[in-house]
């Protein structure tokens, strides 16, 4: 149920933002986080924004998916 | 020994390690059973899914712990819900999670089937959204979940409140994971030698929510995050403080977790709710477990709304989803398990859950 996911902001409107997830839009709500701007990423739980994510989280997080993260095993 | 391992900061960039050669290294450095609990149900289902659990050496043993709200949420709780979807001037929105978890006598499913309004939503904004719609219905969200969920909750019923809004309504059965893992670690029914903690809880709370595991227990942590290899890096950071005497909670979740956590979810939390005891299936009660609403929020309060009283309900006869979210008994242990109960038709919490224990054994478990 804690499950959280990455996702880029696109645009934003007051206290909400569309992000896309993968490619999917959606809506959260930017209520619990401080200083978002269209092209930052976000991890979103439930609709909420949790957290946002720096450049250099976002470059671990590609790396992982990719597979070249350096601590990855494969 | 030098082993080089990420840790930390360092694992951006860091070494190129074989993480599983380096799990084995310690394994076989500390050449004994070690026993790690995942605490949280997406980890649980992390490892199962990816087939990590299997690639461990044999003396580390992964345990699930009690980190799955639907698992852990009373029969007594359901039954509330249940006697709630039956009224006729109630929506009862709820997470998905919970819709087939069987009560003493029913599930929101079997409601839903007979004409109960019972919807399911993806955010607490959405049924928030939905009693703007219908003020001539009382909106209930079913308000289950960690200090991952709790924070949002907490905003909307902020929004509730101040736009008057008086037909949302929450039946609150929010918890938080520091006492139950305190519970865990003082009970001494199963020696944990390491602590995943939980990565998104982590978010909101911060790591140092669960210092206390290392310093007054002295039971080594690393929060960690849920792709397959954050999961493979957290169990070598636990191998290494072990192998090298240490406790200390230390992050690999490094993207996401901060030892202090999201101030303002944790503010948002405090405006609305405070500590309370609560009921954990398995656990019982602990003191201090539980989120519930400030006085200045009762009249959001389902409960208090309608009168309702959560009893203890009737936990069905056979069912061991107790021992199995204490981590005293695997899955397949249980006498219910793969003969009378599996995901077709799940007797308990545990197999209902896509993140419950039992679902994973059944899924991914019984391959071996």
């Amino acid at each position: 149920m804690c499950l959280a996911v990455p996702a880029q902001v696109v645009s934003i409107r007051g206290n909400l933002a569309q992000v896309s997830v993968e490619g999917a839009l959606r809506e959260v709500h930017l209520g619990l986080v401080d200083d978002v701007e269209v092209g930052d990423y976000v991890l979103v739980h439930a609709g909420f924004a949790l957290e946002r994510w720096t450049e250099e989280d976002v470059r671990e997080w590609r790396a992982i998916l990719d597979g070249t993260w350096p601590g990855r095993t494969e | 020994m030098v082993l080089s391992f990420p840790s930390g900061h360092s694992t951006r960039g860091g070494p190129s390690a074989d993480q599983l050669g380096v799990i084995r290294q310690y394994a076989e450095a500390l050449g004994r059973p070690v026993r790690l609990m995942e605490v949280c149900g997406t980890h649980t289902m992390v490892a199962f899914r990816s087939g990590l659990r299997s690639l461990l050496p044999e003396n580390v043993l992964l345990i699930s712990g009690p980190g799955c709200p639907v698992c852990v949420t009373p029969n007594g709780y359901l039954d509330t819900a249940v006697e709630l979807s039956r009224r006729p001037d109630v929506i009862l929105t709820t997470f998905g999670d919970l819709m087939r978890v069987p009560g003493s006598n029913s599930s929101l499913e079997k409601e839903r089937a007979r004409g109960a309004a019972v919807q399911v939503v993806y955010s607490p904004l959405d049924a928030v959204a939905l009693a703007r719609e219908r003020r001539d219905k009382n909106v209930v969200f079913l308000a289950v979940g960690f200090e991952t969920t709790a924070p949002g909750i907490a905003l909307v019923l902020r929004t509730a409140r101040e736009e008057d809004l008086q037909n949302f309504l929450v039946l609150c059965a929010l918890k938080t994971m520091p006492a139950p893992m305190r519970a865990l670690a003082s009970g001494g029914e199963v020696a944990i030698d390491g602590f995943l903690v939980p990565g998104h809880v982590s978010v909101v709370t911060g790591a140092r929510a669960f210092a206390f595991l290392a310093e007054e227990f002295g039971i080594p942590c690393v929060v960690t995050g849920f792709e397959p290899v954050d999961l493979l890096v957290g169990i070598g950071m636990l191998l290494r403080q072990l192998t090298e005497g240490r406790a200390a909670v230390e992050i690999e979740y490094t993207r996401a977790v901060t030892p202090e956590g999201n101030r303002e979810a944790q503010r948002m939390m405090a405006e609305v709710f405070e500590g309370s005891d609560a009921e954990w299936r398995g656990l019982g009660n602990i003191p201090g477990s539980g989120l519930g609403l400030r006085d200045s929020y009762t009249l959001h309060d389902a409960a208090a709304r309608f009168g309702l009283e959560v009893a203890a309900g009737r936990e069905l006869a056979g069912c061991r989803c107790g021992d199995v979210l204490r981590g005293v008994l695997a899955p397949p242990e249980c006498p219910l398990f793969d003969r009378v109960c599996s995901p077709a038709s799940p007797q308990g919490p545990c197999m209902v859950s896509s993140e419950g224990a039992c679902a994973a054994w059944w899924r991914y478990g019984r391959r071996g």
